[in-house]
């Protein structure tokens, strides 16, 4: 086994849309390595091409040109099945409105990819409570997600994304939504489970106290990476820090 | 994480929705959204109703004379305003449930995150329509029968009773429910063309 191990490559990454008669280029040749069990955040103002590449390492778009693997495969090459056996299996999602599915209970939420994976409902229902008992939430297993808090609501989502032991956990703006300290509660949460059961995250985020729990920060700026840069050297630069995401 | 590595190169196909889950899904949305259900049902609910309101009555009025033109006439234009009307519903249905995809589109989305392919949500859109089809049609089968019944009943008095063939009023309610599920299940197609192609990145969007 090789002292790093990555888990999402990217490369050569172009992606264009069309508006119009216009092109736009949202991200021009994009090359990241992501490494098994660390957190990444992706930084980056808007407009910027991060939203763009958060959907392409999640498989929830295809680049124009280079490619994007996971855990080795390349997902240019897969057919709808394949991609939704990816998304259900080796991707966690987590959205910054949650997303939980409103005529289903906090478990049934939990559950369903589960079931989408064949697993059987008594095991489903098993793992289920497990994981929200892992989230803080297991008294609240028969909740809709109008009964829940926001933060509470999310931390439904991260169980959810959790449900089939995926190998990548990607978080798009997961305290946007959130007041100061119950963000700061989830941000702790996706730490631990990161430090605990060896996931990895991957961020897309505006949110400064995610830098501090980061393992690495990657900065977008107009469809290129424009730095990559470690948890440790980022003390020096933070008036530059809050520059850039204000 | 040891575990994961064998199978770490396969990506394989099983995803599977089983049908209890689909059902229960579907009419936890029906439930959730009682009143708009209710709307929708109410298209199919008055165009089987006035349907079956014209067959009753031809069932519990003596047969026309071959020769009586003007009957048939009149026959004609009411099977003319039949259709117009079925089809009316069937648009307004159409309508609505494109309504309820563009509603939607995050809950779509989020599944299709969590690995539901196409045919999943597809599935999940027939099932609501023809649930809502078949209870709207039986209710509007009902409520077409009873009224042209109880207005018989006072034009003729206790006689309707011999005039009406139970066989046939059977075979009305097999034909009125069978065409108030199948103009559901018609109107579903495109608003269930138009879910299937929603991209499971439409999870994302967070404006409205």
């Amino acid at each position: 086994m090789n002292a790093t191990e990555y888990v999402v490559r990217v490369r050569d990454v172009v992606k264009e849309y069309e508006m119009g008669k216009l092109t736009v280029r949202a991200l021009a040749g994009v090359n990241l390595d992501i490494i098994r069990g660390e957190y990444l955040s992706i930084m980056g103002p808007s407009g910027s091409g991060k939203s763009t590449l958060f959907n392409m390492i999640g498989g929830l778009d295809k680049p124009t040109s280079g490619s994007v693997f996971i855990d080795d495969v390349d997902m240019a090459q897969l057919d709808a099945q394949e991609l939704a056996y990816l998304r259900c299996h080796r991707i966690g999602y987590i959205f910054q409105t949650f997303n939980l599915i409103p005529v289903m209970t906090a478990l049934e939420n939990i559950t369903l990819p589960m079931i989408f994976a064949g697993v059987t409902a008594d095991e489903a229902r098993e793992r289920g409570v497990e994981l929200l008992t892992l989230v803080g939430l297991g008294g609240r297993v028969q909740h809709k997600p109008t009964e829940l808090s926001g933060g509470q609501q999310q931390r439904v989502a991260i169980a959810r994304s959790l449900a089939n032991n995926p190998s990548i956990i990607l978080a798009d703006e997961p305290t946007g939504n959130l007041d100061l300290k119950t963000g700061k509660e989830i941000i702790e949460l996706l730490k631990r489970l990161q430090t605990e059961r060896n996931v990895t995250i991957i961020s897309a985020t505006h949110d400064l106290k995610m830098l501090d729990i980061s393992d690495r920060i990657v900065w977008i700026r107009d469809g290129r990476i424009e730095r990559l840069e470690r948890r440790e050297d980022l003390d020096l630069q933070v008036g530059e820090v809050e520059g850039v995401s204000g | 994480m040891n575990s994961t590595q064998p199978e770490s190169k396969t990506i394989r196909k099983q995803i599977k929705l089983p049908l209890s889950v689909a059902l229960r899904i579907s009419l936890q949305n029906i439930k959730i959204r009682f009143l708009r259900s209710m709307i929708t049902a109410a298209g199919i609910f008055l165009g089987i109703a006035f349907f079956v309101s014209v067959r009753a009555t031809s069932l519990m009025t003596p047969a026309t004379n071959p020769g009586d033109t003007a009957a048939i006439e009149a026959a004609n234009r009411q099977t003319w305003l039949v259709v117009m009307s079925l089809l009316m519903c069937t648009v307004g249905i159409t309508n609505s449930m494109l309504m309820a995809v563009t509603e939607r589109y995050k809950e779509i989305g989020t599944m299709k995150c969590l690995g539901a392919l196409d045919s999943f949500v597809v599935k999940l859109f027939f099932i609501e329509s023809s649930f809502l089809g078949f209870f709207a049609s039986v209710f509007g089968f009902l409520g077409g029968f009873l009224l042209v019944f109880l207005l018989n009943l006072i034009r003729q008095g206790g006689e309707v009773f011999s005039v009406i063939h139970w066989g046939a009023v059977f075979a009305l309610f097999g034909i009125s429910v069978s065409i108030g599920v199948a103009l559901t299940v018609v109107a579903t197609i495109l608003p269930a063309i138009r879910a299937a192609k929603m991209p499971a990145a439409a999870a994302l969007r967070v404006e409205v």
